[in-house]
């Protein structure tokens, strides 16, 4: 069995089934996201949420996306045929894209490449054109204002995001994300975790995930009270499916790398407890919980406010702890707290 | 072995017809779609020859950020695309004959590549796996060019002020939005707290 697997073909089945088991562990996550998202939201709004379909109403989401799958295909006349249809495909697909990078558990990665951060930072700077594309194909006013919002702002947040990533692999020493997770193992449990030396980094990482994922507070591209819903105006039945779990697939894996980075993946909290896959599954849950409180109790943001944080605080903010920590790495302060050096120095 | 050419010979084709496309397609946002697709299919040959830090640096810098202000500018544009065919033939010889003296730079160049004495034995010298690229990047360009780095650094942050400069116009005639003011902003100045009788109204 394992020579077949160091074959050329069999690399390529192990590959096309490492895939697979990613895509259906995330598809699943996904139905489950979605109503999470809504119970919870339902909780804060002391409502009951989805509770028909199964259990709990665990079921709702297959049977929206049944719905979903079975309704007509409206295509506006105007539009541009072959980009409308691209684009929710390929919001999809690159949402998919950047799992292969992501450690579960020890070993548990598809992809082990040593760039693995920028990888994941390039599919998610990609995941802009389909909303763009999906804005400008629809060739009608409300989309395409929608489209340009959420461009400007998915380019504004991810310069932030890159310089407090670059913190974190300043103090690994490695962009793999693997070893950023090692390189936050130690004695003390979760104290050895990078959320406490970047502490002021979690936040605005967390603040920087939710405009890059257009969640609530900072969903402008589809404010439905000013522009009906944004990019997805004209979209209908299986691609509209598509842009919307591309847009929740997005927000799972802000979620995993929020994990990674600063959670110390799947590590246990506690010395003495296991590491394990769940760790992280459960890290993952927890984060996206926060996600989801956020868009139940904080009001939407204003355009001209959110550019304002982007541009005027977060950059500066980030960029002033990218050379902090550089300074505090190099010269090794405090013992060495900011510098955990992984290969060499 | 059989992977790797089949890999560079599909990202290489890609590349040449995304390239002819990006000229040949009539509406200018396909186009730039096109040239996406020329940038990711280099940025996968990039990876084949084992230069991956560049290749992911050539999709967030040039994907993710140049072409989309590329795609903002070209949406934006109100062309009238049957009048732009028809101009066409008009300029295909001033087109041809650009094309023609770049092939002929291009030929003298490569014809007369010499390649420097340094570089040569560089050439020769296997390709150190052992160290990642992007280490081995930030070392060359960290510890021994620095100067002429950050001066590279430098001269695009001047030229970015000068942009910036040059379009800056201050206008006093628009509703500005005061942060701050509207921040410090208490409910007891702004708002009047008033009973209202029933069936009175204010």
């Amino acid at each position: 069995m394992a020579e077949f697997f160091a074959t050329s073909l069999g690399t390529a089945l192990l590959m096309v089934l490492q895939g697979l088991a990613i895509i259906a562990f995330v598809m699943i996550g996904l139905l489950f996201l979605v109503w999470g998202d809504r119970k919870i939201w339902a909780a804060v709004q002391l409502r009951r949420g989805p509770n028909v379909v199964g259990a709990f109403g665990l079921l709702q989401s297959v049977a929206d996306a049944a719905k979903y799958v079975f309704k007509e295909i409206v295509v506006p006349a105007g539009s541009d045929k072959f980009v409308y249809f691209l684009a929710p495909m390929l919001s999809l697909v690159l949402a998919l894209l950047a799992w292969v990078v992501i450690p579960f558990n020890d070993g548990w990665v598809m992809a082990d490449i040593n760039v693995a951060v920028l990888f994941v930072f390039a599919a998610s700077s990609l995941e802009v054109y389909g909303v763009i594309m999906g804005g400008w194909a629809s060739n009608s006013k409300y989309p395409f204002l929608g489209s340009l919002r959420s461009a400007a702002q998915m380019i504004s947040y991810e310069v932030s995001m890159g310089l407090i990533i670059i913190g974190v692999i300043l103090s690994t020493g490695s962009m793999n994300l693997s070893a950023i997770v090692e390189a936050q193992r130690g004695s003390f449990g979760l104290l050895n975790w990078y959320w406490i030396p970047h502490l002021p980094m979690v936040f605005m990482f967390f603040i920087s995930a939710l405009a890059e994922t257009n969640r609530p507070p900072f969903d402008l591209p589809e404010a439905e009270s000013e522009l009906v819903a944004g990019f997805m105006v004209e979209y209908s039945s299986t691609p509209y499916l598509l842009f919307m779990a591309g847009e929740y697939i997005a927000m799972w894996l802000m979620c995993a790398l929020t994990t990674v980075l600063f959670f110390g993946g799947w590590l246990s909290p506690i010395p003495g407890i296991p590491d394990g896959a769940l760790w992280m599954f459960g890290k993952m849950v927890l984060v996206f919980f926060a996600f989801a409180m956020v868009k139940a109790i904080v009001p939407r943001y204003r355009y001209d406010q959110l550019m304002r944080i982007g541009w005027k605080v977060f950059l500066p903010l980030s960029l002033g702890w990218v050379v902090v920590v550089a300074f505090l790495a190099k010269f090794e302060l405090f013992g060495g707290f900011w510098a955990r050096w992984v290969i060499g120095g | 072995m059989t992977v790797f050419v089949f890999a560079f010979y599909l990202f290489a084709m890609v590349a040449v017809v995304a390239g002819l496309m990006v000229v040949l397609s009539k509406n200018p946002v396909h186009s730039v779609l096109w040239l996406i697709l020329t940038f990711l299919s280099a940025a996968g040959l990039f990876v084949l020859m084992g230069a991956e830090f560049v290749a992911m640096l050539l999709i967030i810098v040039y994907v993710g950020a140049v072409a989309v202000l590329f795609l903002f500018v070209v949406m934006m544009l109100d062309v009238d695309f049957a009048a732009l065919r028809g101009q066409m033939v008009r300029y295909a010889p001033f087109g041809a004959l650009i094309a023609v003296v770049m092939l002929a730079e291009l030929g003298t160049g490569f014809a007369a590549w010499q390649t420097a004495g340094k570089a040569a034995a560089l050439h020769a010298a296997p390709i150190a796996t052992d160290v990642e690229n992007s280490r081995a990047l930030g070392m060359i360009l960290y510890d021994q060019y620095l100067f002429l780095f950050q001066g590279a650094g430098l001269v695009l942050l001047v030229a970015m002020i000068g942009a910036i400069l040059l379009t800056l116009r201050h206008r006093t005639d628009i509703k500005r939005q005061n942060v701050i003011a509207q921040m410090h902003r208490d409910p007891a100045q702004a708002l009047e707290m008033i009973d209202v009788k029933p069936g009175q109204g204010l």
